[in-house]
């Protein structure tokens, strides 16, 4: 089991209660959609899993080490095993494409030589090729989120976490995104995505958790009676 | 740390510095400034500790002797008075010199006081030095105990309050100095968090993909490093060129004993770099902290 929640509750310090007794167990390999209205919980369910949030009742356990008890010093350690893409990419518009990559594995303490091969693999694999030099102002939007993928995967995380990584595509871009994914869980990554875009949940036929006010109003192994 | 990190961290420092012009002069500059007023504001107060401190050292005693004693009980008595805790020197002054210094003070030959008088009115005296000026009271009164000794002098009044003073000095100019320098503080966190607000969504991103807080923090502090020894050494320049120049057109010409010592200085004008650098950091770490609590 690589995750487990137990009984979740998340208060933020302005009394918005953003989770309420959330319970649910993910397998390593598997792919999971998170959806539900504007508001639901979504992406404070997300912060929780890399202590960007920390819960307020309840227990995290993350391949079998609890994350609530866990001192401020051993986060870098669970963040380098947790890949994360963003709605709006958020790369450094100063850095190329393999450059904003290589970052990830810098501020880690990669070696120089390890950062260069890893880099032109992710680049490949999220098929990036050729455009390694460009900066994020000459990439679209796909390419773009391509690059955000790529740096979550720099350093082989074990779960990706994506907050609605297709939110600022159109639907065809967003589509070779959600096979990107794909292939990512393929190849034994454990992939988490929350977004609202119905279609691309209802076409892939994988395990939706539906939340609402903080709650879990449904978890479907393959998606069809929610969507 | 690994090599490799060094390298890291001394590579991103500079680049930062060289990406963020702006920043970086504005930062240079005011660590520049802050250093310029506390190093003006240091040379004052050695300065005027210099002054205070030949004023005190200026302060003795002089112990008045009864006029009937022989020689030996003049001996003893100058014995007895060395052997007081404190006593630096004992110097003694005949009536006869006494009279001498007396005539000289009112203008040599004019006066001639001891056939005016037609004897020597003034008694034999010890002048007693002390090895802290600030003894003076406290051995004053003990000599003044001493048998044959009938009354000691040293400024009673003027003397302590000249050393109120000079406390008072002293304490004012240790209290300028240390708000001075938190000024200093406040105004280089100040300036270096805009530098840091700039690179916020970097800093956001290295806590994401899991870096430590000092693998963040080290290339900031090199660029605090390098910055306020930077600033400093454009203000240690102007006041070392400065102060030698006041130094050599008015130290000569009046009494004021100026602090020119090269030791002294020099130690001043590294102190200064170095609470350049000082400042550089803890300015950092004020504005860095805030950002790293992700
Ligand atoms: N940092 C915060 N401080 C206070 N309240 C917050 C904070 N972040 C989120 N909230 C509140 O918590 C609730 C859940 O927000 P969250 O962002 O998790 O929803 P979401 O499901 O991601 O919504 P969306 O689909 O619009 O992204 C909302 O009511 C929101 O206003
Ligand atoms: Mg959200």
């Amino acid at each position: 089991m690589l995750v487990q929640f137990y009984n979740v509750s998340k208060i933020y310090s302005n009394g918005v209660k953003a989770l309420d007794d959330v319970s649910l167990k993910i397998e390593r390999g598997e792919f999971l959609f998170l959806m539900g209205p504007s508001g639901a919980g979504k992406s404070t369910l997300i912060k929780l899993f890399f202590r960007e949030e920390a819960p307020t009742r309840g227990q995290i356990f993350i391949a079998s080490r609890s994350i609530v008890r866990m001192k401020r010093s051993e986060v870098p350690r669970l963040r380098r095993n947790i890949g994360i893409v963003f709605q709006d990419f958020k790369l450094l518009e100063n850095k190329t494409a393999s450059e904003n990559i290589a970052f990830a594995m810098e501020v880690v303490g990669a070696n120089p030589k390890e950062i260069s091969q890893r880099v032109a693999e992710v680049i490949e694999m999220v098929g990036l090729k050729g455009k390694e030099n460009s900066f994020p102002g000459e990439l679209s939007g796909g390419e773009q989120q391509r690059v955000g993928i790529a740096r979550a995967l720099a350093n082989r995380p074990l779960l990706l976490i994506a907050d609605e990584p297709t939110g600022n595509l159109d639907i065809d871009t967003s589509r070779e995104i959600m096979e990107l994914l794909f292939d990512i869980n393929r190849k034994g990554t454990t992939v988490i995505m929350a977004t609202h875009a119905r279609e691309l949940v209802k076409a892939a036929r994988k395990r939706v958790i539906l939340l609402d006010k903080g709650r879990v109003i449904a978890d479907n192994p393959n998606g069809e009676s929610i969507v | 740390m690994r090599l490799r990190n060094v390298v890291y961290f001394w590579r991103e420092a500079w680049k930062s510095l060289r990406r963020n012009k702006v920043l970086t002069i504005a930062s240079v500059s005011t660590v520049s400034i802050c250093i310029l007023i506390l190093g003006m504001a240091v040379l004052m107060t050695a300065n005027a500790g210099n002054v205070m401190k030949k004023l005190e050292s200026d302060v003795e005693m002089v112990a008045f002797l009864d006029r009937a004693l022989t020689r030996s009980q003049i001996s003893q008595i100058e014995e007895q008075i060395s052997r007081l805790d404190g006593v630096k020197s004992v110097k003694f002054v005949s009536r006869d010199t006494a009279l001498a210094r007396l005539e000289k003070s009112y203008g040599n030959k004019e006066y001639d006081l001891k056939s005016t008088l037609g004897k020597n009115p003034l008694p034999h005296s010890f002048e007693v030095k002390a090895k802290n000026p600030h003894d003076v009271p406290r051995i004053a009164s003990k000599v003044g105990k001493i048998e044959g000794v009938y009354k000691v002098n040293y400024g009673q009044g003027v003397v302590e309050r000249l050393f109120a003073v000079t406390k008072w000095v002293r304490a004012i100019s240790l209290a300028f100095i240390v708000l001075l320098s938190l000024g200093a503080i406040f105004l280089i966190a100040t300036t270096i968090r805009l530098a840091i607000y700039a690179r916020r969504k970097e800093i956001y991103l290295m806590k994401l993909v899991g870096a430590t807080d000092w693998f963040i923090r080290w290339p900031f502090f090199i660029e605090g490093i390098l910055l306020g020894t930077l600033g400093a050494l454009f203000s240690i320049l102007l006041l070392a060129g400065a102060y030698s120049s006041l130094v050599s057109n008015m130290g000569s010409v009046y009494f004021i004993p100026l602090v020119t010592g090269g030791p002294i200085l020099n130690q001043l004008y590294i102190a200064l770099l170095a609470a350049g650098a000082v400042l550089g950091v803890v300015g950092t770490y004020i504005s860095l902290n805030r950002f790293l609590d992700v």
